[in-house]
C-alpha cells in the first residue's frame, strides 16, 4: 500500500475544502469496505483520504414516509436495516443495502460508498434508482441535487467533479399502496457479488391497477439500467401473468451484460427477466398490504 | 483389536472437552503468524505475473539499497540442486521442490516466486519488491490437462520422459506418467453386459481453502543453527526438507510447531520456510513471512483439475460385470498429481472381477498440485458414482440396493492388490437405507442423490513419550500437529491404557528436538498411527510400573497385574498386597529405578481402509439453476471412534468441502494463463447459510490392525459428496451433469438444452 | 510518512498507540497491542476471522484503519471471558466440539456474541445468515450453529 494523508473533518465545508484543495488524488472514506480492499491491492493509490464519518449530517436518517426520508451518505447498512419506518415504506431499498456482504460488512458499508464505488453490480444502487432517489452533492460551488442514476457513469467512475462528494439521499414521498422489492442472483446464499439484480417499485390504485412503476436492473450493463419499457409493461395493468411476462421480456431485452468469471451474457439476460418478474410479484403483494 | 477385544472402555468413545480448547476459544493459542521475535523483520515474496516465461535477468540492486531493507534473495541464493532423488527421502525431487520455492531460470505459473526481501516494515518490504527489476521472455503456456497431453503442447520441462509407457520415449514431454491397475479382462467382460454406460467427466482445480495462510518465523544464529516457528502438517517434514534444500544437517534446524489453522493436505509440503531461513541468515535478524490470501491461491498446492472417462457394464438385475476408467489429471508446474491414488480408490466400493483403471498425469502452467484430503479420489468417485446412478435409473433399480448387491466387503479383491479385511461398507449402506430421510417426500424440482466412497488410509512413522510426574499426573508428547482435535484423542487413549482420569493427562505437541520423528499428518493417520505410538508408550509405562511393584513386593512381574490405574496382585500367590495407584508408584519412582518414562517409536502397519455412504436432497430452481442443499446424511465406518464428536466433525467438514467442490469452487484462469479469482470473494467456499445440518452417522467395524480398532476418518468424507450432489441434481432436473462445478449458469443451460 | 497518535478504548481499557495511516485496526491489534486473538485470513473482509466490535457494531477489523478508531471503543475476543470464567458461548463451543483447528473460532465467538446481544432467540436460519460472513473450512458449520442456538436457549433460561 502506498502512503497517504488521512483527515477526518467534522463539517461538510471542511471536507469540501480538503477534497478541492488536494494536490494529488483524493478519495472519500465512508465505510471503507471497498476502499480498503483497493488500497491493499494497489487499485487505489490516493495521496489523501478524507474520512467523512465524523460529519453528523452524513450519519443521520431523517424525515418520514409521507414527507420523504433523507438518508445520510455515511449511514451504515446495519443502521439502515434497523430503521423501522424506512423498512416499512421502502423494503426494496433497504433490502438492497442489507444484501451487501456479511453482517460485518453491514456494520460499515454505506449507500454513498456503494453508489460512488460505481460497481455495475452494487446492491444498493438499483433500489435507490427505482425509488426515484435524489443525490445531494456538496462541492466547491455549494450543493446540487441530481437523480441518483446520474452519478455512476461507468465501472469505477462517477460524474462527481473534483472537490465534490455525496452528502445524502432524498427519497420521494411514499404514495399509499406502494411497494418495492430487490432480488439478486448469486451462486451461494450470501457473500457474493450479484450476477444479476432487479428492482421493481410500483404503486397501485384502490382497484389494484398499477398507476406508477419504475424498474431497474443491476449487473447487466456498465451502470444500473432504468428500464422504461419494463415499467410501461406494468402501468395500467393489474400486474397479472400477462403483464409479468411482458415485464420479463422487456427486462431481458434491455439487459446489456458481459461474459465474465461470474456469469455469461446468455445467463444474465435470461435471469434478468426472471428476477424482474419475481420482484414485481413481491412488490405488488407488498403494495396490496401497504395501505 | 490387539488385546482390547470385548473390553468395556472407560474413556474411549466419550466426549470430554479437548485439552487445548480454552486457549483456542480465548484467542490465546499461537498460530503461525502469532509469533513475534525481538528484532524481527518482515519478509515478502515477489511473484511472477506470467504463466510461463524464461527469466532473462533479475536486478535487485535498487531494492537492496532502499532504507530499511536488510536482505534480498533470488533463486541463485539457494544451493544448486541437481536432478534426482536424494536417498532416504522417498521420492522427493529436490530440483523441482527448490524451483517451486524460488524459480531457477524459468517461471512456470502465475504466482511463481522469483525473489524475496526482508525489511523493517511491511510497507518497506512491499516498496522493495516494486524496485526489483525482472526481465522475462514470455513463452506460450498450457493450462488444461487434455491440451497438455497432446503432442506439440508448450513444453514445461526438458527432463520429463513419460514413465509407464513402452517404448520409452526419447523426447521429453509434459506427460509425466501412465499407470495401470487391472483385474481380469474387462474388455471381454463388457460383452456380457445388458447395459453399458460410458461418459466423460471434467473438473477444475480447487484449493483446500484453509482459513490460516502459511506463516513462518525463522531465526539464524552464528553457529549455523536455525529455529523455525511455523504451522504445518508435519514439522519433521519442514525440518528435513529445509535442511536438504539448504544443504544443512538435519539436527541444525529446530522446528517449533505452531497451532495450525487448517491444512487438509495443503500444508504437508513447504513453500516459504527455506526462503525465510535464507533471509534470516543474510539479514542476521529473525524474519517472518506470512502469505496473503492472494499468494495462498496463486502460490501453494491446490488439487488438480481432471478429465475422466468411465465405462461400466451391468446385467439387467444390476450385477456389475465390468468397469474401466481413464483418469487424466493435471500436475501443476511440477510432477506430483495423485492420479495413482485415484486409480486405487475409484472403484473401491464395488466388488469387481473385471476392472481396469488407467491414469495419466500432465504438467501444466499452474501452481504445483498437492494433496487435498483423499487426493485423487473425489473426482474419480464423482465419475464412477454418476455412472452407477445412471445405471440404476436406466434399469429402474433402487440405487442403494444396487450398491449393496455389488458392495465391497471382507475378502473383496481391490484393483491395487490386497484383499479387504473386515470393513464397514455394507454397514454404511444399511445405515443409509434405514435412515428416516428416505421417508421424506420430495417436492417439485427436488432430487435425492446417493454415493459411496472409499479411501485406503495410511500408517507410517510416529514417536511418542509418556512422562509420569511425581504425583502420578501424566504429560504425553508426540510430534503430530493437532489438526482437528487429536490431542484429545491422544489423551483419551493414554488415559484408557494408564487407567487414570482423562483430566490428569496433559498432551503436548513436541518440537523436532524434543520428541522422535513423526511423519506428516496424511492418510488420516494421526489417531491411528500416532495414537498407536501413544498406546505403546503408555503400555511401556504400565510395564515399568508392574516391574517396580514386583520389586517392592518381591515377586515376579507376572504376579502383578494392572487394572484401573492400579497395580494389583495377579493371584493369591502374589501375596495379600494393597493395590498401588500410579500416583503412589510415581512417588517412589526415584527409589525404584528413576523417572517413569514410557516411549515408543514405530512404523505402523495395519491401517484400515474405510468406506462412507452419503445421501442428500437438493432443490434446483428451474429458472435460475440455483441449487439449495436441503438435507445431508453421511454414514462412515470409523472402526472405533475415540472421541465421537471429533469424528463427526471430520465427517461434517469433509461433506462441506465436497459440497463446495461440487457446486461452486474452481480456479478460473484467463486466456493469459493468470488466475482471476485469488480471493474468497470469487473463490466460493460454502458459507454457513449454504448448508443444512449434516447428519453424521458413525459405524464401528473395528480395524483388526489397531489395538482399539481405529480406522482413519479424516479423508473418506470428502470422497462421496461430489457424486451425491451430482446425482441429486440429476434426479431433480432430469439432466446428467458431467462438468464440475455445477454452477447455476451451467445447470440452467443444461436444463434449457433439454427442453 | 508520519505516524498518528491514537487514543482509544480496547476491551474497556484506555490505550494509546502510534500507527501509520496504512495500518488496519487488525494490524494495530496484532502488531502494536499484542492482541493476536483476532486473525488475518484474507484481508478483504470475506472471511470474518478478524471480527471485532467497534462501538458495539460487529465489523471486520481488516476493513477499518487504525486511525479511524480515535475516541471509539473496540472489543476483541480477548475480552470475552471475564472474572476467570468463560463466556457461555466459549464454554458451549468447547462442550459441543464446535471447533477443530480453532482458527476461525475467535471470529465466530465475537460474531455470535453480537448476534445474541441483538437477537436472544434466533432461528437456525437467522443464525446461519448472521454468521455467513465467518468462514469455517473444518466443521461444515453444523456444530457451530448448534452451539450458538443451545447457548441462546441457555441464556434465555428456558433450559
Amino acid at each position: 500500500m502506498s502512503g497517504f494523508q488521512y483527515e477526518a473533518p467534522a463539517t461538510v465545508d471542511a471536507a469540501v475544502g480538503l477534497l478541492a484543495g488536494a494536490r494529488g488524488n483524493a478519495r472519500v472514506l465512508a465505510g471503507g469496505t471497498d476502499l480498503l480492499v483497493q488500497l491493499r491491492t494497489g487499485a487505489a493509490q490516493p495521496d489523501l483520504v478524507v474520512d467523512i464519518k465524523r460529519i453528523p449530517e452524513l450519519r443521520q436518517i431523517s424525515g418520514n414516509a409521507a414527507s420523504g426520508f433523507v438518508i445520510g451518505a455515511a449511514v451504515s447498512g446495519s443502521e439502515i436495516g434497523e430503521h423501522k419506518e424506512l423498512l416499512k415504506a421502502w423494503p426494496g431499498v433497504v433490502e438492497g443495502m442489507e444484501l451487501i456482504g456479511s453482517t460485518q460488512i453491514q456494520g460499515r458499508a454505506t449507500p454513498g460508498g456503494n453508489l460512488c464505488n460505481a460497481s455495475p453490480a452494487g446492491d444498493c444502487t438499483p433500489g435507490l434508482v427505482a425509488a426515484g432517489a435524489i443525490c445531494v452533492i456538496a462541492g466547491p460551488s455549494g450543493r446540487r441535487e441530481v437523480p441518483v442514476e446520474q452519478v455512476p457513469v461507468s465501472p469505477g467512475k462517477t460524474s462527481l467533479a473534483k472537490g465534490e462528494f455525496v452528502v445524502a439521499f432524498k427519497l420521494p414521498a411514499r404514495a399509499k399502496n406502494s411497494g418495492d422489492a430487490y432480488l439478486r442472483m448469486i451462486p451461494r446464499t450470501e457473500m457474493d457479488i450479484a450476477i444479476v439484480g432487479a428492482v421493481v417499485n410500483l404503486t397501485l390504485d384502490a382497484s389494484g391497477t398499477c398507476t406508477a412503476a419504475r424498474v431497474s436492473l443491476g449487473a447487466v450493463a456498465p451502470t444500473v439500467l432504468l428500464v422504461d419499457a419494463a415499467a410501461k409493461a406494468l402501468i395500467g395493468t393489474r400486474v397479472d401473468d400477462a403483464a409479468l411476462a411482458n415485464l420479463a421480456a422487456a427486462a431481458s431485452a434491455a439487459a446489456k451484460p458481459i461474459d465474465d468469471k461470474r456469469g455469461t451474457i446468455e445467463y444474465r439476460t435470461k435471469v434478468a427477466g426472471v428476477l424482474a418478474r419475481r420482484a414485481a410479484v413481491i412488490a405488488r403483494d407488498r403494495a396490496r398490504s401497504n395501505a | 483389536m490387539a488385546g482390547y477385544e470385548g473390553k468395556e472402555f472407560k474413556w474411549i468413545g466419550t466426549r470430554p472437552v479437548r485439552p487445548d480448547g480454552v486457549d483456542k476459544v480465548t484467542g490465546r493459542a499461537t498460530y503461525g503468524a502469532d509469533m513475534n521475535l525481538p528484532g524481527q523483520l518482515t519478509g515478502r515474496i515477489l511473484r511472477s505475473p506470467h504463466a510461463h516465461a524464461k527469466i532473462l535477468s533479475i536486478d535487485t540492486s535498487k531494492a537492496a539499497k532502499l532504507k530499511g531493507v536488510k536482505a534480498v534473495i533470488t533463486g541463485k541464493d539457494f544451493p544448486d540442486m541437481h536432478n534426482g532423488v536424494l536417498p532416504g527421502d522417498e521420492g522427493v525431487n529436490f530440483h523441482y521442490l527448490s524451483c517451486n520455492i524460488m524459480a531457477w531460470n524459468k517461471v512456470l505459473y502465475d504466482g511463481h516466486a522469483v525473489a524475496a526481501v526482508a525489511a523493517t516494515s511491511a510497507a518497506i518490504a512491499e516498496e522493495a519488491l516494486a524496485l526489483i527489476d525482472v526481465k522475462y521472455e514470455v513463452l506460450p503456456h498450457v493450462i488444461d490437462v487434455d491440451e497438455s497431453l497432446k503432442p506439440g503442447a508448450p513444453l514445461l520441462h526438458d527432463d520429463i520422459f513419460t514413465t509407464g509407457v513402452t517404448p520409452k520415449p526419447d523426447k521429453p514431454s509434459n506427460v509425466v506418467q501412465r499407470v495401470q491397475m487391472q483385474l481380469g479382462d474387462p474388455d471381454a467382460a463388457f460383452k456380457d453386459a445388458d447395459i453399458v454406460i460410458e461418459r466423460t467427466f471434467k473438473s477444475k482445480a480447487v484449493h483446500q481453502g484453509y482459513i490460516e495462510p502459511h506463516a513462518v518465523v525463522a531465526e539464524w544464529s552464528e553457529d549455523g543453527q536455525c529455529r523455525i516457528w511455523c504451522s504445518s502438517q508435519g514439522h519433521f517434514m519442514v525440518r528435513t526438507l529445509t535442511a536438504r534444500l539448504l544443504k544443512m544437517e538435519v539436527a541444525q534446524i529446530r522446528v517449533m510447531p505452531a497451532e495450525i489453522g487448517g491444512g487438509f493436505g495443503g500444508k504437508t509440503i513447504i513453500f516459504i520456510e527455506p526462503t525465510a531461513v535464507l533471509l534470516a541468515r543474510k539479514a542476521e535478524r529473525p524474519v517472518r513471512i506470512v502469505m496473503s490470501r492472494d499468494e495462498v491461491f496463486r502460490g501453494t498446492g491446490p488439487a488438480p483439475g481432471t478429465s475422466i472417462d468411465v465405462k461400466i457394464g451391468a446385467k439387467k438385475d444390476g450385477t456389475l460385470v465390468a468397469a474401466t476408467g481413464e483418469f487424466r489429471y493435471q500436475a501443476g508446474a511440477f510432477p506430483g498429481s495423485p492420479v495413482g491414488a485415484a486409480c486405487m480408490a475409484a472403484f473401491g466400493p464395488y466388488a469387481l472381477t473385471h476392472v481396469r483403471a488407467v491414469g495419466y498425469e500432465a504438467v501444466t502452467n499452474r501452481p504445483l498440485c498437492y494433496s487435498y484430503r483423499a487426493p485423487g479420489a473425489p473426482l474419480a468417485s464423482f465419475a464412477v458414482e454418476s455412472i452407477i446412478d445412471e445405471i440404476a435409473q436406466k434399469l429402474n433399480l433402487d440405487p442403494l440396493e444396487l450398491r449393496i448387491k455389488n458392495g465391497s466387503k471382507e475378502g473383496t479383491q481391490m484393483v491395487y492388490g490386497p484383499k479387504l479385511k473386515a470393513v464397514g461398507n455394507l454397514e454404511c449402506l444399511k445405515a443409509i437405507q434405514n435412515h428416516p430421510i428416505n421417508k421424506i417426500p420430495l417436492g417439485p424440482n427436488q432430487g435425492r442423490g446417493l454415493a459411496a466412497g472409499f479411501w485406503f488410509n495410511l500408517g507410517g512413522q510416529s514417536s511418542a513419550v509418556v512422562n509420569i510426574a511425581e504425583d502420578g499426573t501424566a504429560t504425553i508428547m508426540t510430534g503430530s500437529p493437532d489438526i482437528g482435535g487429536s490431542r484429545a484423542s491422544m489423551a483419551l487413549m493414554a488415559a484408557e491404557v494408564l487407567g487414570i482420569d482423562y483430566t490428569k493427562v496433559r498432551p503436548i505437541v513436541g518440537d523436532t528436538a524434543a520428541v522422535g520423528f513423526c511423519e506428516i499428518t496424511h492418510g488420516s493417520r494421526v489417531t491411528f498411527a500416532t495414537g498407536m505410538a501413544i498406546i505403546q508408550a503408555a503400555e511401556d509405562v504400565v510395564l515399568q510400573c508392574r516391574q517396580r511393584v514386583a520389586k517392592m513386593w518381591e515377586v515376579d512381574v507376572d504376579a502383578v497385574k494392572w487394572e484401573d490405574g492400579h497395580a494389583l496382585p495377579a493371584g493369591a500367590n502374589a501375596g495379600d498386597q494393597k493395590p498401588l495407584s500410579l500416583a503412589q508408584i510415581a512417588a517412589k519412582a526415584a527409589r525404584t529405578g528413576g523417572p517413569l518414562v514410557g516411549s515408543a517409536a514405530i512404523n505402523a502397519g495395519g491401517a484400515g481402509p474405510a468406506f462412507g455412504v452419503h445421501i442428500c436432497d437438493v432443490e434446483v430452481d428451474p429458472e435460475t439453476g440455483h441449487v439449495t442443499v436441503l438435507r445431508y446424511v453421511a454414514a462412515q465406518d470409523a472402526g472405533k471412534a475415540i472421541h465421537p464428536s471429533y469424528v463427526e466433525g471430520q465427517i461434517q467438514g469433509g461433506v462441506a468441502q465436497g459440497v463446495g467442490w461440487a457446486l461452486n469452487e474452481e480456479y478460473i484462469y484467463g486466456a493469459d494463463g493468470r488466475l482471476q479469482n485469488s480471493g474468497f470473494l470469487d473463490y466460493r467456499i460454502p458459507v454457513a447459510s449454504d448448508l443444512p445440518m449434516i447428519d453424521a452417522i458413525i459405524l464401528e467395524v473395528p480395524n483388526p490392525g489397531h489395538p482399539f480398532g481405529v480406522r482413519g476418518v479424516g479423508e473418506v468424507p470428502i470422497v462421496p459428496p461430489l457424486g451425491a450432489i451430482a446425482n441429486a441434481v440429476a434426479r431433480a432436473t432430469g439432466v446428467r451433469m458431467v462438468d464440475l462445478p455445477l454452477t447455476p449458469p451451467k445447470i440452467l443451460a443444461a436444463i434449457d438444452a433439454k427442453k | 510518512m508520519s505516524k498518528f497518535h491514537i487514543s482509544t478504548t480496547v476491551n474497556g481499557e484506555a490505550v494509546e498507540y502510534l500507527c501509520d495511516p496504512r495500518q488496519t485496526l487488525l494490524d494495530v491489534l496484532r502488531d502494536e497491542l499484542n492482541l493476536t486473538g483476532s486473525k488475518e485470513g484474507c484481508s478483504s473482509g470475506d472471511c470474518g476471522a478478524c471480527s471485532v466490535t467497534l462501538d458495539g457494531r460487529l465489523v471486520c477489523s481488516c476493513l477499518v484503519l487504525g486511525v479511524e478508531v480515535q475516541g471509539r471503543a473496540v472489543e476483541t475476543i480477548e475480552s470475552m471471558a471475564s472474572d476467570e470464567k468463560l463466556h457461555p458461548l466459549q464454554q458451549k463451543f468447547l462442550e459441543a466440539a464446535a471447533l477443530q483447528c480453532g482458527f476461525c473460532t475467535p471470529g465466530f465467538l465475537v460474531a455470535a456474541k453480537a448476534l445474541l446481544e441483538k437477537n436472544p432467540n434466533p432461528t437456525e436460519s437467522e443464525a446461519r445468515y448472521w454468521l455467513a460472513g465467518n468462514l469455517c473450512r473444518c466443521t461444515g458449520y453444523d456444530k457451530i450453529i448448534r452451539a450458538v442456538l443451545e447457548t441462546a436457549a441457555d441464556m434465555r433460561g428456558s433450559k
